[in-house]
């Protein structure tokens, strides 16, 4: 009795970290757009309207992924950056596209808190070490798109389109080591299906990292939130078209995960 | 009013400035030692690493500047952390404002839940003490993202809970500063900056 008394006074007096909502915002071209399961993309609005009516509903944080290739596209995200940095008033990641430290600089000058770097990471994980080092930890996420087959944990580039000889588990706590500040893990086998994130191997990935880890991919209802912050041990969820598409209220989660004991702001 | 951000090699200082705009204040962003003490309100914000920024001030003669400075000053984040005497972060000798010292988040062996090392993300704050807090309660978020923490001590102004209780705000006399953004803590953190500015 006394120890759990213990216990409970330590969980709700010492640790008061909200676990953070983030919704991800595809931008193409300036204009949000969320692709379902990366072909029959459909446009969702302006981002920085977008990303505005989230951070008044109660996301901690959002994602801004640029998925123009092209050049001129490039010269519209940095400016939208800029838009983003002054309009809102949580903070934001942005990636896409960021393959040197000049790029990652671009986006920092615009206001950008954090850069998320994928493919070009795996490619070159000198990257995670120079962007570290020249911005500091904090402002660098390691986004790793990786997908199961019979057991085994491929990472992806491309958008999960070409498998690469890296394993996940190993190469987050690389990530790490080299000096990520954090982790964003979408399963590519639960990405678009709603039905729920890659809980066992988000608690694996979890107990192995220092630094917090954010889940992605699968998020269809409340439920599977408030399963991937206690059985995903994940310190943030993130998900895109079930809020772009009106089928969770941000308020309505924080509300659900706060009845059932999680910690949510 | 005139407010002046103080410039130098520390990231994010941008931030503060759209977060005051969204306020509808203007301030200038200057390392110009005439503009920073004429200034009504100084901000000293600043994510980075705390030697190679403390040697830029050094450098810069703005560490003696910020130290004689009368009016309001707000440091943030790395600022907070300048502002005390010592920061193991490259064994560093910082501005002395507040006597306190700053230490590295160390993960405990035999935690109870997996605490993450840097401590990011929104935290509430307790034992608010200080004007830069009026109309806030200890029920609010404000965002974090540090790896190294100020202790507690006299001149705590509010205390927040990771791995140990830390400075999450320290004031003493025109010194104020903060560890959490508040330009990135939505609208309470918009809140602390008005709180500030009407001081």
């Amino acid at each position: 009795m006394m120890k759990a008394y213990r216990l409970l006074t330590y969980l709700f007096f010492l640790n008061m970290l909200a676990k953070r909502i983030i919704p991800c915002l595809d931008i193409r071209d300036g204009q949000t757009v969320k692709g379902v399961n990366f072909v029959n993309i459909i446009n969702v609005g302006d981002p920085v309207e977008l990303g505005k009516l989230y951070a008044e509903q109660g996301a901690d944080e959002l994602v801004f992924l640029d998925i123009t290739a092209t050049h001129e596209g490039r010269k519209t995200f940095v400016e939208l950056v800029k838009r983003i940095a002054l309009n809102l008033d949580i903070p934001f990641t942005v990636g896409g596209g960021i393959s040197e430290i000049r790029d990652a600089e671009a986006l920092l000058a615009a206001g950008a808190d954090k850069i998320s770097i994928n493919s070009s990471a795996v490619r070159n994980p000198q990257l995670i070490d120079d962007l570290a080092r020249n911005f500091g930890s904090q402002f660098v996420v390691v986004a790793i798109d990786a997908l199961e087959t019979d057991s085994h944990w491929t990472v992806t580039v491309n958008g999960g389109r070409i498998p690469t000889d890296k394993e996940l588990f190993s190469w987050a706590k690389e990530a790490e080591n080299r000096g990520a500040g954090e982790i964003l893990f979408t399963s590519m086998n639960h990405d678009g299906t709603k039905n729920g994130f890659a809980n066992e191997e988000l608690a694996l990935l979890s107990e192995n990292l220092t630094i917090p880890l954010i889940a992605s991919g699968g998020a269809g209802s409340m439920e599977h939130f408030a399963e991937v912050f206690t059985l995903g041990k994940a310190d943030a969820g993130l998900a895109a078209s079930i809020f772009h598409f009106h089928e969770i209220a941000i308020p309505d989660l924080k509300h659900y995960l706060r009845d059932r004991g999680i910690c949510v702001r | 009013m005139k407010i002046v951000i103080i410039k130098y090699n520390a990231g994010n200082i941008r931030s503060v400035d759209f977060a005051l705009q969204r306020l509808g204040v203007s301030a200038l962003i200057s390392d110009n030692a005439q503009e920073i003490r004429s200034a009504d309100r100084v901000i000293f914000p600043g994510v980075g690493e705390a030697s190679t920024t403390m040697e830029f001030l050094i450098h810069h003669k703005l560490d003696t500047l910020i130290r004689d400075l009368k009016q309001p000053v707000l440091g943030i984040c790395l600022g907070l952390q300048l502002m005390c005497t010592h920061s193991e972060e490259g064994d560093t000798s910082c501005l002395g404002i507040f006597p306190e010292k700053v230490k590295k988040f160390v993960s405990l062996p035999n935690q109870l839940s997996e605490l993450k090392i840097p401590h990011m993300g929104w935290n509430n704050l307790k034992e608010l003490k200080s004007p830069l807090f009026k109309a806030i309660n200890e029920e609010d978020y404000f965002y974090f993202v540090h790896s190294f923490y100020a202790t507690t001590g006299v001149d705590t102004a509010a205390i927040c809970d990771y791995l140990i209780p830390f400075s999450a705000a320290l004031q003493r006399d025109n010194f104020y500063a903060t560890q959490f953004h508040p330009e990135k803590s939505g609208k309470t953190g918009a809140k602390i900056l008005e709180n500030f500015i009407n001081l």
